[in-house]
């Protein structure tokens, strides 16, 4: 499904991601930790495409078909999804016009008619039920207001809305409380199939006692330094980052 | 020939189409004399500093365009809000065209000017209410010294005016740059209600200047909802001087839509003479090239417990500029005043310039004033968040414009007017958005 080689990247002239390589199949989850600075925000902009990085070299194939020069709009189109962890407000467009608009565009990139109506409604009932959100919610201004909580479920609301192939988690779990971290988790758990593919960038090995990942990559000065499986996570949660420097 | 020069002395060939022994006419020949003392305004004054009317005075105008075109309803069916049942009060050049409009002496006067300047029935009105809010300045003055034609409204006490009234003035003329001087007056009786919708169209790509006044007077609790569209040629330029004069708890709201036009300046000023008086003034501009927006408004609190609420919206592309001057002036018996201003701007290009400028005056010492003015780029974050949901990045401007233009949007109570005023955004902006917001 997803396949970087070599990724080099920068913003403003720093060097962030260093040759960084990873490979996730249809069906996986994989789990990005590092410490803070070690480039996995950057990693997750820089798939999803976010101008300000400048790749500088190595490649991202998502299907193999080279998307490293997508606009972002375009990889969104072709199934990439980012939560992000810091969702943006946008004030005067509700929840709902918002996920309309961005699921008959990407429809419209296809070549596909607007859903009607009668489906957007029927495909936002299911989908709220599923992240317990109220349908007031809804009709609220776009993470305008919204607790931290409310807002990183509401961008789980919108994977499952779109759908995407490739699911990338950046840091999701922050600002959430047990009963919060429960929901979102439930979410993308029942949202797992085996044609799609999920990444969670986590700083802490919490989440993943929800999402079991198959993989664990650790990630440290732009470079993965280290993969094993879920175990990994806990020894890094009882161990720290320090004997991962001292890997790399 | 300067245009001032012009204007003066064409003065006495203008006197010999009007009743030069009215009263109105004294009222013009006042004017004019006032004119001829103080000019065009030049950006020497405060009020003017900004906006320079000399590329659009040096035109030269047709005065009084004589030739009557006539112009087919499937051509302007557009610029209409034609999916409502409205009255209609049009001119063609400054001439009343009965074929396109719709007027009534039914149970109120839905009109012209120049009927009620001149015949008898009227003069009650026309004395007690003819140029007296408009001001004494400069173009103010120039439209008073000609004024012949415009729309009359009279709504008498006790009466709701039960579909919108749409006042355009259209202009032809494949020949030559034309000046047009409409002069509107509508009277709105103690708790009567009236919607206006006001457009000034060019149908050609020769200059055109028009330098409008109108004067409206609401009595207590009247209702008037004023709207503005404006989204003409960039051949064409406004000057808008819009003098409203409330009476007690009487609510007034006016929405100026601004996407178009060569210069356009917009004077608003509110008169409360009453207590508990609400002043609506909102308004949204969208401009590119090097179009030019100006609005001065002036709200002037003289009596207690009265409210005012100014919302202005501007967004500026390429080289276009923009002028936002609120004054709001309270004086120290209008106490328990609730005065609030809002004017925000996004420069969408690095070229575009805005010049914003709240001006307060307050005497009274118990008042709620409040000002907020920002001027911002859009929002990247919000543009990449969007892009990454798979909205393209000019669809993901518009929607961000959309909602930035929002709360203007919000209070329009005709529902047809917000589609059209929607749409035109829509377009403007080059997209075409699945909802309305």
């Amino acid at each position: 499904m997803l396949k970087i080689e070599n990724l080099k990247a920068e913003i403003d002239g720093k060097a962030i991601l260093k040759g960084l390589n990873i490979e996730v199949k249809a069906g996986e989850v994989h789990a990005i930790m590092g410490p803070n600075g070690a480039g996995k925000s950057t990693l997750a902009n820089v798939i999803a495409g976010k101008e300000e990085y400048e790749v500088t070299e190595g490649s991202i194939e998502l299907n193999e078909e080279d998307i490293s020069e997508l606009a972002p709009e375009e990889r969104a189109h072709n199934g990439v999804f980012l939560s992000f962890q810091y969702p943006v407000e946008i004030p005067g467009v509700s929840v709902t016009n918002f996920i309309k608009t961005a699921i008959n565009e990407t429809r419209k990139a296809k070549g596909l008619e607007d859903m009607t109506a009668k489906d957007m409604l029927k495909m936002i009932r299911e989908k709220s039920e599923l992240l317990e959100i109220d349908r007031k919610f809804l009709g609220r201004s776009l993470n305008e207001g919204f607790s931290g909580g409310e807002k990183k479920r509401n961008e789980i609301f919108q994977m499952a809305m779109l759908e995407p192939k490739l699911a990338i988690l950046d840091e999701t779990d922050s600002g959430l409380d047990i009963d919060a971290l429960r929901i979102v988790a439930n979410g993308v758990n029942k949202l797992k199939s085996k044609d799609n593919a999920v990444i969670v960038i986590t700083h802490y090995q919490r989440l993943l006692d929800y999402i079991v990942p198959d993989f664990v990559h650790v990630l440290h000065d732009g470079k993965i330094v280290k993969t094993g499986d879920a175990s990994l996570a806990l020894e890094l949660e009882a161990k720290g980052y320090d004997w991962i420097k001292e890997l790399a | 020939m300067e245009l001032q020069d012009k204007l003066l002395s064409s003065y006495v060939a203008f006197e010999n189409h009007v009743d030069v022994n009215s009263d109105v006419h004294e009222i013009r020949s006042e004017a004019l004399q006032n004119f001829e003392k103080v000019g065009f305004p030049s950006r020497k004054l405060e009020a003017w500093k900004y906006t320079s009317l000399n590329s659009v005075l040096k035109q030269d105008y047709s005065l009084f365009p004589s030739k009557v075109e006539a112009i087919e309803l499937a051509d302007v069916k557009k610029y209409f809000i034609h999916e409502i049942d409205a009255y209609k009060i049009v001119f063609i050049n400054g001439k009343y065209s009965s074929f396109l409009s719709q007027t009534t002496h039914e149970h109120y006067d839905v009109c012209l000017m120049s009927s009620a300047l001149t015949n008898p029935k009227y003069k009650a009105v026309i004395d007690k209410y003819f140029n007296k809010i408009a001001k004494q300045d400069n173009l103010t003055s120039l439209n008073t010294a000609f004024a012949t034609e415009g729309a009359y409204i009279n709504i008498p006490k006790n009466t709701e005016v039960k579909k919108p009234i749409q006042i355009l003035n259209f202009t032809t003329g494949s020949q030559e740059a034309t000046m047009l001087q409409p002069r509107n007056l509508i009277v709105v009786g103690e708790n009567a209600q009236v919607q206006i919708i006001e457009r000034h169209q060019s149908l050609t790509a020769n200059p055109v200047l028009s330098n409008v006044v109108t004067e409206v007077f609401a009595d207590k609790a009247a209702n008037v909802d004023y709207y503005k569209i404006q989204n003409d040629e960039t051949t064409a330029s406004l000057v808008d001087n819009t003098y409203i004069e409330q009476q007690s708890n009487s609510v007034v709201s006016v929405h100026t839509f601004s996407f178009g036009g060569n210069i356009t300046r917009n004077n608003l000023n509110f008169y409360q003479k009453g207590e508990h008086i609400d002043s609506i003034l909102k308004g949204i501009t969208i401009v590119e090239g090097k179009q030019h927006v100006d609005h001065h408004t002036l709200v002037h609190h003289i009596e207690p417990n009265c409210e005012s609420h100014q919302d202005y919206k501007g967004i500026f592309n390429e080289r276009s500029t923009g002028v936002f001057n609120g004054k709001v002036i309270v004086e120290k018996e209008a106490q328990k005043t609730n005065a609030y201003q809002q004017n925000n701007n996004v420069l969408i290009s690095d070229k575009a310039t805005i010049n914003a400028k709240p001006q307060l005056e307050i005497f009274a010492d118990d008042v709620k004033c409040s000002h907020g003015c920002t001027i911002g780029q859009l929002d990247e974050d919000a543009l990449f968040y969007m892009q990454q949901r798979g909205i393209p990045k000019k669809e993901g401007k518009a929607l961000l414009m959309y909602a930035f233009a929002n709360t203007v949007l919000e209070s329009v109570k005709i529902p047809e007017v917000k589609q059209r005023i929607t749409k035109l955004i829509a377009k403007k902006l080059g997209v075409n958005l699945g909802f309305d917001l």
